[in-house]
């Protein structure tokens, strides 16, 4: 968390919750909480955001749309998955519409237990959440300058 | 005319979080045709009784929805309670009315807020969700659980709300008032507010009537229907009266959720003051349930229907919720037809869009 030079963007899609873990997200943002302090912004357009938060189980409906919308953010990304419905399909697990958690479709990289989960629990999700962002943004940079570099030496030769 | 397209409306959708998908037949500016589908969110939690007894229903039952998880849980214990035909203590019922109404506040906040923050006013919404998050305070002090906080079981309640916690919720029900009260006249007499939403999406009690639209939704439109008056759990024993409005449209459902915190908090007042000062909390229930029964609550977005059917197996044999937001998916269809794109998103949050438990 010590070093962030960027500001991730949210971005937040509801699987198959119950609405629960939904309006705790949701009240992260708002005053009592405020989540932006953290320098995190919502944004609901998948293409500028950074870190996605899951929740609820994933069923063969929504299943395509959450691939769609891991695939559409550009890298370096990171999946919250908030509530144990996302973790592991919770109390639906049983339900035979449900596959399982958010994990079976895309890459989670944070878990947010809870049913609802708290505020406090998902603030703290999303602090891990920006912590292996910025990691993974360092991580990229790297790469690219390496490549970089590896191309003007081609080009010397 | 002019050019036909179909414009897709979510399932990911920044003015809904909840994913529903609407494909919009629009010509030019104007919407001619929405067609819905669902899905998204169907987990199907009624199948579930093959795999849990009726005890343990109440805890999946109370996930049909967040939001007004109390509710669900009551409608479904007094539907099962009437099969076994035990009447639950006084102090039970008047307990439960109070979690009923505390948990209506704290949607209609919320709705307040989306509303606010669907036609771009971000103060606003910010002011009605610092205010939930006290009525949220009393779930939290009163049952240990911020949404759902599972304290109905089939007999009765879990836990007991003592005398000195009934004075907090009193002092918060004062504070809570007079900030709604600060509210109501940023939401009635601002004038950009105003023409936001008045004259919008309008239906009259006809249409509702043949669309059977039923909760606030309806009651905008002048149709008297309240599931409250029928009489469950300590409401008989209460006083009030149904909130209507004539105009039907988007300012007078705004307007009679408004009117209806104002109501909460006058019942929870009077509940407080005719609760029994001891009782059993719950009455004890033996064996299994034998027959079938149809119970209707009064739920912060509407009607709900639970009927529940069973055969003296600890397994229910079918159980079975219609939930009001489902009711009001065909009126939001006929109200989203001729009006402006632009329109779209605040009419779809003007039914209190709840697509969890729409689709269960
Ligand atoms: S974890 Fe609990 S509150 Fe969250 S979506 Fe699942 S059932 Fe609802």
């Amino acid at each position: 968390m010590a070093n962030i030079t960027r500001s991730p963007w949210l971005l937040h899609y509801d699987g198959s919750s119950c609405n629960g873990c939904d309006i705790e997200v949701l009240a992260c943002l708002t005053p009592v909480y405020d989540a932006e302090r953290l320098g995190v912004m919502n944004t609901g357009d998948p293409m500028q955001a950074d870190i996605l938060l899951v929740t609820g189980g994933i069923n063969s409906q929504n299943q395509d749309t959450v691939k769609q919308l891991y695939d559409q953010m550009p890298r370096p990304k990171v999946v919250v998955a908030v509530g144990v419905c996302a973790c592991t399909g919770g109390v639906f697990k049983d339900c035979y519409n449900i596959l399982g958690g958010a994990d079976t479709t895309i890459p989670v990289d944070v878990y947010v237990p809870g049913c609802a989960a708290r505020p406090q629990a998902i603030m703290d999700g999303i602090i891990k959440a920006v912590g292996i962002f910025q990691q993974r943004s360092n991580e990229y940079k790297a790469q690219v300058k390496e490549k970089k570099k590896a191309a003007k030496k081609g080009a010397q030769n | 005319m002019g050019k036909r397209s179909v414009i897709p409306f979510g399932p990911q959708h920044p003015v809904l979080p909840e994913p529903i998908h609407i494909d919009l037949v629009v010509e030019d500016e104007r919407v001619i045709e929405a067609i819905p589908s669902i899905g998204f969110i169907h987990r199907g939690l009624e199948g579930l009784v093959d795999k849990r007894d009726f005890n343990q229903m109440t805890y999946v039952v109370e996930r049909t929805c967040g939001i007004c998880s109390f509710q669900h849980g009551m409608g479904y214990c007094e539907a099962v309670e009437h099969i076994f035909g035990v009447d639950i203590p006084d102090r039970a019922k008047f307990l439960r009315t109070i979690w009923a109404e505390i948990g209506r506040m704290h949607s209609h906040l919320l709705w307040l807020g989306l509303l606010a923050d669907g036609f771009g006013f971000e103060n606003l919404f910010y002011q009605c969700w610092r205010v939930r998050e006290k009525v949220l305070d009393l779930q939290e002090m009163t049952s240990g659980g911020r949404l759902i906080f599972s304290v109905n079981k089939v007999g009765g309640v879990m836990k007991d709300i003592p005398a000195d916690m009934l004075k907090i919720i009193l002092t918060t029900m004062d504070e809570v008032e007079e900030e709604l009260k600060e509210m109501k006249k940023t939401f009635f007499n601002d004038y950009s507010v105003q023409s936001r939403l008045k004259g919008v999406g309008v239906l009259t009690k006809e249409q509702i009537n043949r669309l059977g639209a039923v909760g606030p939704f309806a009651r905008a439109s002048g149709v008297v229907s309240d599931m409250r008056t029928l009489g469950y759990a300590a409401y008989p024993m209460l006083d009030f009266e149904p909130i209507i409005s004539e105009d039907g449209d988007c300012y007078a459902r705004c307007y009679v959720r408004m009117q209806e915190l104002f109501q909460s908090i006058d019942l929870i007042r009077q509940a407080v003051a005719k609760i029994p000062a001891e009782g059993d909390l719950a009455v004890a229930i033996k064996g299994n349930p034998d027959g079938e029964y149809f119970m209707r609550v009064e739920q912060p977005r509407g009607e709900a229907f639970y009927y529940v059917k069973a055969n003296g197996k600890p397994n229910l044999q079918r159980m079975r919720v219609r939930t009001p937001t489902f009711a009001n998916v065909p009126g939001l269809c006929e109200m989203l037809k001729n009006t402006e794109l632009a329109d779209v998103g605040l009419l779809v949050l003007t039914i209190d869009p709840c697509i969890s438990c729409t689709e269960r």
